[in-house]
C-alpha cells in the first residue's frame, strides 16, 4: 500500500521534471530577441541573391508554420506539447530538409545510448569495487595510489581528458582512427568491428572521469563504515575479510552510491555529448553540434526534449530500483 | 594562522596554493603591461619558445603566453560571477524553503529539484546558441547561473530545517527577535562557512561549463577564456601541425586549475569536518 503511494509520488515528481524542463526550453528562446526564421531568411538572401517580396513573405510564413511560431503563444505551447512530448514530432529537420527531425534523431539515438549506459554501469561497478578496497584498507600504498589517480582524473572536464587521449592514442600513436566513422553497410561483420573501433576511445575517456568520482566516494563512504561498531564486532567474531567486506561494508555504503547514481546521469550525458563531438563519434552529441552549425532549431530543440526526457526516465528507473537493495526503507 | 597550518590537512594545503598560484596569475601578472593577446600579426608567427615569449606564438602572430593569462583571468571572472549569483541566489530560495514551510516550501522544493536532475549542458546549448553573435561575458555569465542555485538551496534549506528546531534559535524567537534578524544573526554563519565550499565548486563547474560550450563554439566569440583558447588552437589545426606550445598550455592550465580547486573543496570539507569534530 505504502509502496504504491511511494511509486505514485516519484511518477509524479518525474511527469513535473519532464513538463518544467519542457516548458522552460519553450519559453525562454521566445524571450530571447533573435528571430529563428529572420536569422534563416538572412542566410537564404545572401546564397540566392535578392528576392522578389511576394515570394520572400510566403516563405516567411511557411518558415513560422515550419518553426512552429505561428498562432498564439499559447497555441504554440499546447502543440509543442501535443506534437514534440506526447508524438515525438518536431517537424522538418531544416539541414536535412524534410526529413522529420524524430526520424534522424532516432538513427542517433541508440548509439549515445549504447555508449552512455555501458560506459556508466562499467564505471560505477569499477569505481566501487576500486572504491571498496581502497576504503577498507586506506592504510595500503596501492590504496593511496588508486586515490591519488582519481583525484587527478575526476575534476578535469570530460572533453580535456578525450581531447588528451586523442592526441596521445590517435595522433601520437596512431593506434586509432582521429574521427569515428562506423560502416552500416557491408555485413554485420564489418559494422561490428567499425563500431568497435570507433567506440574504444570515448568509451575509454567516459570510463575513466566516471570511475574517478566513485572511487574518491566510495572509499571515504567504506572507509567510514569501516569503523564502525559493527564491523568491530564482526572481526572480534573471527568472521573472513571477504565476508566483512562484503556482507557488511559494501552492503552499508553502496545505497547512497545507488542514490548518487541516478543524480549523476544528467552529468554523464553532458560528458558523453562532449566525448562524442571530440571523438566525432556519430550521436546525439555530433548531431547537436551539426544542428548548431547549421541553426537547425527544430533539431536543436527536438535532441534536447529528448535528452529531458531520458534523463528524467532513467533517473526514475534508478530511483525505484533503489527500495530493492535497502530493506530498511519504510515508505511513509 | 600557525593554529591554521597545524590542522589543515594536505590536500587543503596543496590546494591552496594551487589556487594562490591561478590567483596569482589571473590578477597580479596579468596587469603587467604587455600588447593586447588578441590583435593577429602583434608577432612572427608560430615562433618556438624564447626568452620574449615564454610559450612561443600561434599561427596567427600572437603570442601565447598573454593569450593564456588573459584567458585564466577570464575564466576565473566568469567562474567567480557565476558562483557568487548561484551561492546568494541559492541561500535565500534555500532559506525561505526551509523556514516559511507549508505549500512555499514545496512549490520551491519541486522547482529546485527539478533544477537539479535536468540535465544543464543541452539547455545551456540551446540558450547560447540563441543568442550565438549578440552575446556577451555578463550575459554568458548571467545564463550559466541559471543552474547554479539549484544544489545549494536544497542544501541550506536542508541546514535550516535542522537549525530551526534547535535550542538557541528558540531561545532568540522568545527573546523577541524578528525573523530577518534570527536568520541574519542565528543562522547565517552556519550558512557562511558551507557557502564557501559551494562557492569554490560552482566556480569550477561554471569555467567547466564555459570551456564546454566554448568547444562547441558558442561561447562568446571575442571571450579569451581557457575553452575558448583551446578550441581556437583546434580549430586552427594545432593538434595537426604539432604546436603543442599552442594548444599545450591552456590544457595544462586547465588540468592543473581544476585539481587544484578541487583538493580546495575537498581540503576545506575536510577541515570543516575535523574542527567540528573536537
Amino acid at each position: 500500500m505504502k509502496f504504491t503511494k511511494y511509486l505514485a509520488m516519484r511518477i509524479l515528481t518525474w511527469a513535473l521534471t519532464i513538463w518544467i524542463g519542457v516548458t522552460f526550453i519553450f519559453f525562454v528562446p521566445r524571450m530571447f530577441p533573435s528571430d529563428p526564421v529572420e536569422n534563416m531568411i538572412g542566410r537564404i538572401q545572401s546564397r540566392s541573391g535578392q528576392m522578389d517580396p511576394l515570394e520572400m513573405e510566403s516563405l516567411r510564413s511557411s518558415l513560422r508554420v515550419q518553426f512552429g511560431l505561428e498562432g498564439s503563444l499559447l497555441k504554440q505551447y499546447g502543440s509543442f506539447l501535443q506534437n514534440g512530448l506526447l508524438r515525438l514530432d518536431f517537424g522538418p529537420s531544416l539541414m536535412s530538409f524534410p526529413t522529420p527531425v524524430g526520424d534522424i534523431i532516432k538513427t542517433y539515438l541508440p548509439y549515445t545510448l549504447g555508449l552512455m549506459l555501458m560506459t556508466t554501469l562499467m564505471a560505477w561497478l569499477i569505481g566501487n569495487f576500486i572504491g571498496l578496497q581502497a576504503g577498507f584498507r586506506k592504510h595500503r600504498t596501492s590504496s593511496k595510489l588508486m586515490e591519488a589517480i582519481a583525484i587527478c582524473i575526476y575534476p578535469v572536464p570530460y572533453f580535456i581528458v578525450a581531447l588528451v587521449l586523442q592526441i596521445i592514442f590517435a595522433f601520437i600513436l596512431n593506434w586509432f582512427p582521429l574521427q569515428s566513422t562506423i560502416i552500416t553497410m557491408g555485413g554485420l561483420g564489418t559494422f561490428l568491428r567499425t563500431l568497435v573501433r570507433a567506440s574504444i576511445l570515448p568509451a575509454v575517456s567516459l570510463l575513466l572521469v566516471g570511475s574517478g568520482w566513485w572511487i574518491i566516494s566510495m572509499k571515504s563512504l567504506s572507509g567510514t563504515v569501516a569503523e564502525e561498531d559493527f564491523v568491530l564486532y564482526a572481526r572480534y567474531r573471527g568472521l573472513p575479510e571477504r565476508k566483512i567486506g562484503q556482507s557488511y561494508v559494501l552492503r552499508n555504503s553502496i545505497i547512497t552510491q545507488v542514490t548518487a547514481l541516478a543524480m549523476s546521469l544528467g552529468g554523464v550525458f553532458s560528458g558523453s555529448i562532449m566525448t562524442e563531438i571530440i571523438f566525432g563519434y556519430p550521436g546525439v552529441g555530433t548531431l547537436i553540434q551539426k544542428a548548431i552549425l547549421q541553426s537547425d532549431y527544430n533539431m536543436i530543440l527536438g535532441c534536447i526534449t529528448i535528452s529531458i526526457v531520458a534523463i528524467a526516465t532513467a533517473t526514475l528507473i534508478v530511483d525505484l530500483i533503489y527500495p530493492l537493495i535497502d530493506p530498511r526503507i519504510r515508505y511513509s | 594562522m600557525r593554529k591554521f597550518l597545524r590542522n589543515a590537512n594536505g590536500r587543503l594545503k596543496v590546494g591552496i596554493v594551487i589556487t594562490l598560484f591561478f590567483l596569482f596569475l589571473g590578477f597580479v601578472v596579468y596587469y603587467i603591461p604587455h600588447a593586447n593577446p588578441f590583435g593577429y600579426s602583434t608577432y612572427g608567427r608560430r615562433l618556438s619558445p624564447s626568452w620574449e615569449h615564454p610559450f612561443g606564438t600561434t599561427s596567427m602572430g600572437q603570442d601565447v603566453f598573454w593569450l593564456l593569462m588573459e584567458s585564466i583571468h577570464n575564466s576565473l571572472v566568469i567562474g567567480f560571477i557565476v558562483a557568487l549569483i548561484g551561492t546568494v541566489g541559492g541561500v535565500f530560495i534555500g532559506l525561505l524553503a526551509g523556514f516559511s514551510g507549508g505549500w512555499l516550501d514545496r512549490v520551491l522544493m519541486v522547482v529546485t529539484d527539478t533544477f537539479v536532475v535536468i540535465p544543464s549542458l543541452p539547455i545551456l546549448i540551446l540558450m547560447t546558441s540563441l543568442m550565438r553573435g549578440s552575446s556577451t561575458v555578463l550575459l554568458m555569465a548571467l545564463v550559466l547561473a541559471i543552474f547554479a542555485w539549484a544544489w545549494p538551496s536544497r542544501q541550506i534549506r536542508a541546514m535550516a530545517l535542522s537549525i530551526k528546531e534547535r535550542d538557541f534559535i528558540h531561545t532568540a524567537w522568545f527573546s523577541g527577535e524578528g525573523t530577518v534578524q534570527v536568520i541574519a544573526t542565528e543562522i547565517l554563519p552556519y550558512a557562511l562557512t558551507w557557502s564557501l565550499s559551494n562557492f569554490m565548486n560552482a566556480t569550477l563547474a561554471a569555467i567547466a561549463s564555459e570551456s564546454s560550450l566554448a568547444v562547441l563554439g558558442l561561447s562568446p566569440a571575442n571571450l579569451i577564456s581557457l575553452g575558448n583558447m583551446i578550441q581556437w588552437a583546434r580549430e586552427r589545426n594545432a593538434i595537426f601541425t604539432q604546436q603543442w606550445n599552442w594548444i599545450g598550455p591552456p590544457i595544462i592550465a586547465t588540468v592543473v586549475l581544476f585539481i587544484g580547486l578541487f583538493l580546495l573543496i575537498t581540503g576545506y570539507n575536510d577541515y570543516l569536518s575535523m574542527k567540528r569534530g573536537r
